[in-house]
């Protein structure tokens, strides 16, 4: 009954492949940007890369972003975690209630306690009971919503400014910005010159103005990355998500990491609901999450279980909510020529690795886009907000598949059962 | 001595939705006395409320689609597939079926039967895209279905405008698809004398869907193949069973049941699909098959708990206790019933070595019985 299912090819990469991940990060965006620029030069949609666009492309892809961390964390030590969304729940929750009484420090910490301990419930059901994974995940979700709408009806009604659904306006984070670079990167970003304009807007929107929350989340990925994959505690954390029957005879205390792994999981999805109320919105608001704690497990398994690959997924949500959300069907319009030149580049790619099944279905899927794209002028708004979710399952259908989930994942492990 | 272990077996078989509902209400119990709440009154108000004949007329409509919803879930489940796409395939087969009935002109039965076709397809339709994305490229079920949840909603809300699927209904800014003329409608049963409400005519439906369900694992080839291919896809294959064929063949037909899920509320009940259909019954399924073990009986049972507690939960509001009391509820059961199954399963197991060492320690060969209970 476990979610544990993904097919396809697991040959383990070598190492040294792992060693050149920046320089490639880098090429990719900068590939990526590089594209963009020439979309929004063939098009003129000139939101594609403003500094507003990323600003909230960024800030929609905080929540998403730190629910796939939790995710990840989580199911690096082998549990499972569709329980994320109920984790961001009760984050959004802890930092309405605590936030607009103590300040958003105080709400954030606790929004981010309150995931915690969702996640120590998580870890009780399925580590100490060996609970099937996805049962205690959707009892949380339940749990989370119900406690929530429940203890919210008995807080927040009476209170002046909230209502049973929702709190009291919580005290705006402070924002932080880079000294010195906000009206040269605006002046920049006004020309549109080609790619350098794009560039400024890109950066303008990253380092101008932004929430102290939205920093602390965004270091979140690469602490995550250098804890897991750079430390000892981090190796023995991920031997607990691959073998943990010879993690523990190597005498690593399996219990101890998954409920480690576990409860940072909800720490981190709390701190995803806390910028929901905080910065997102500055109240709780009954349903705010939207579903995002099941994006955010998307964003994982898109980013193939690894902190970069997730954060790539998340911005890639993020990015189109942002335009659909500022409403600019020009730029939902324009993102089609960029999907379609995305799968003709992909398709060449097929092509040049021999195989031809891939590269003809990602070329008539290309065609087809760049037809839509031309013939006609926008994209129905309704639509748009589908975007995303067709993007993600175009790109997991067409690249080939080179997921693999830690071996271990969603399986039952007692201790001392080594076979 | 195995007549003995028998009885405690059942007993312990009983023993774990016992305690789990005890222990759910006991937590529900510390919530509303933290909160400032006695419990015993809120309790005593839902069971006294839940009892009444309307509420049990209600209830039983309730535990209509969200059996079928469960259902559809389980036989995911039965082959290790987790969909939790129920939500966005009983929403998509609504909408259609429902432009559909409002479109065509029919003869009474065949018009809500080939309604139903068309749900059927269409939620088969929308799985199927998750299951052919699995077979052919290796996609986690888990994230495509979650993906076209998402795409559904979208489509949704770009099918039910007025210039396409919908028109306005009088007298409210509501849209809603073509209203379904009396032949295409199920008429209700008058179950339960002094109701007042009828009960839904599809409750057949989910009976029979219940019953089709239990024939096919226990008593087909097909569903042999299925529960073979869930336990272990290696030895399935081994053995003759084409693993990606049932893999496709379970997702097309937990979406077919999905499909169906909408039937109640749109034939018995609303008869156009509008703004304001109701939502997130896929995910109750979730639970609800958990609840039930995936075994029909079970889901029944499951399903009729919880239409109980969400219909009892409505005469909260006069206690001034917020409903949503009883999503705790919800959730404490699905968590302790698995916990509870848990503990039983290792107390068994525990029993059974006890048992089988005595027997040894007495130097006769242990009880025949006695290895047949391993497998819980």
């Amino acid at each position: 009954m476990s979610a544990a299912t993904l097919a396809g090819p697991s040959a383990p990469k070598s190492v040294s492949r792992r060693r050149s991940a920046l320089p490639r990060i880098l090429l990719g965006l900068s590939g990526l940007l590089v594209l963009l620029a020439v979309v929004r030069a063939i098009t003129g949609a000139n939101d594609l890369t403003s500094s507003g666009t990323v600003n909230a492309a960024i800030g929609l892809a905080v929540p998403i972003g730190m629910a796939g961390l939790g995710g990840l964390w989580s199911e690096r030590a082998g549990v499972v975690n569709i329980g994320l969304e109920g984790m961001l729940i009760l984050g959004t929750f802890g930092a309405g209630w605590f936030g607009y009484q103590h300040g958003p420090w105080v709400g954030m910490l606790a929004g981010v306690l309150l995931g915690g301990l969702g996640g120590l419930l998580h870890a009780i059901a399925t580590v100490l009971f060996g609970v099937d994974h996805i049962v205690s995940g959707v009892a949380i979700n339940i749990l989370g919503l119900g406690a929530t709408r429940y203890l919210a009806a008995v807080v927040f009604s009476g209170v002046p400014g909230g209502g049973e659904t929702q709190s009291p306006r919580i005290p705006a984070m402070p924002r932080v910005s880079l000294p010195g670079l906000d009206q040269p990167l605006l002046d920049l970003e006004r020309k549109n010159w080609f790619l350098l304009s794009d560039l400024a807007g890109v950066l303008r929107g990253g380092l101008v103005n932004v929430s102290w929350l939205t920093v602390i989340a965004i270091v979140m990925l690469p602490l995550s990355y250098w804890i897991l994959w750079r430390t000892s505690f981090g190796l023995r954390l991920r031997s607990c998500g691959e073998n943990p029957w010879a993690a523990e005879s190597l005498g690593v205390k399996v219990y101890r990491y998954k409920f480690t792994a576990v409860i940072v999981s909800g720490l981190l999805a709390g701190l995803g609901g806390s910028y929901l109320s905080i910065v997102a919105s500055s109240i709780y608001r009954d349903g705010q999450t939207g579903g995002r704690g099941f994006i955010g497990l998307a964003a994982m398994i898109f980013g193939n279980w690894r902190p970069g690959g997730l954060a790539s997924g998340a911005a890639l949500f993020g990015f189109t909510d942002a335009l659909q959300l500022r409403g600019s069907g020009e730029s939902i319009h324009a993102l089609l020529l960029l999907v379609a030149l995305g799968m003709l580049v992909v398709a060449g790619w097929n092509l040049r690795r021999g195989r031809r099944v891939a590269a003809l279905v990602s070329a008539v899927l290309g065609v087809l886009v760049l037809a839509w794209f031309l013939f006609t002028d926008t994209v129905p708004s309704e639509l748009t907000g589908a975007l995303p979710y067709v993007t993600t399952l175009v790109v997991l259908a067409v690249a080939t598949q080179r997921l693999r989930m830690p071996a271990s994942d969603g399986l039952p492990y007692r201790r001392r059962t080594a076979k | 001595m195995t007549g003995r272990l028998d009885v405690r077996r059942v007993l312990l078989a009983v023993a774990a939705p016992v305690l789990a509902v005890a222990f759910a209400a006991l937590v529900t119990s510390l919530v509303l006395l933290v909160a400032g709440d006695a419990p015993l009154p809120v309790f005593r108000a839902m069971l006294e409320y839940g009892g009444r004949p309307r509420s049990q007329a209600l209830i039983l409509n309730t535990a209509t689609y969200y059996y079928l919803s469960a259902l559809a879930v389980a036989i995911g489940f039965r082959m290790n597939l987790f969909n939790i796409g129920v939500e966005g395939q009983y929403r998509m087969a609504a909408l259609v079926s429902a432009a559909f009935a409002g479109a065509v002109t029919l003869p009474p039965v065949l018009h809500v039967g080939l309604t139903m076709v068309v749900a059927v397809l269409v939620g088969a339709f929308w799985a199927g895209i998750a299951g052919l994305l699995k077979v052919t490229r290796g996609v986690s079920e888990v994230i495509s279905t979650i993906m076209l949840n998402a795409i559904a909603t979208a489509v949704i809300a770009f099918l039910l405008q007025p210039s396409r699927l919908a028109v306005s209904v009088q007298g409210s800014n509501n849209i809603g698809t073509r209203q379904i003329p009396a032949s295409g409608r199920v008429p209700g049963l008058d179950l339960i004398p002094g109701a007042g409400v009828q009960v839904t005519g599809l409750i057949l439906l989910s009976v029979a869907c219940g019953v089709a369900y239990w024939l096919m694992l226990g008593r087909t080839r097909f569903g042999f193949d299925l529960r073979a291919a869930g336990a272990s896809p290696g030895a399935a294959a081994a053995s003759g069973v084409d693993f990606k064929k049932m893999t496709l063949a379970a997702m097309l037909l937990s979406g077919a049941v999905a499909g169906l899920v909408g039937m109640p509320q749109l034939l018995g009940a609303s008869y156009t699909y509008s703004l304001d259909f109701p939502t997130s019954w896929g995910f109750t399924g979730i639970a609800i098959a958990l609840l039930g073990r995936n075994h029909p009986v079970g889901i029944g049972i499951g399903a009729l708990l919880w239409a109980f507690l969400d219909q009892s939960s409505q005469i909260l509001q006069l206690q001034k206790v917020a409903p949503d009391i009883v999503a705790i509820m919800q959730g404490t059961i699905v968590l302790s019933v698995v916990i509870a199954y848990e503990l039983v399963r290792r107390y068994r197991l525990v029993l059974e070595q006890r048992s089988v060492g005595r027997a040894l320690a007495d130097d006769q060969p242990p009880p025949v019985a006695a290895p047949s209970g391993a497998p819980a």
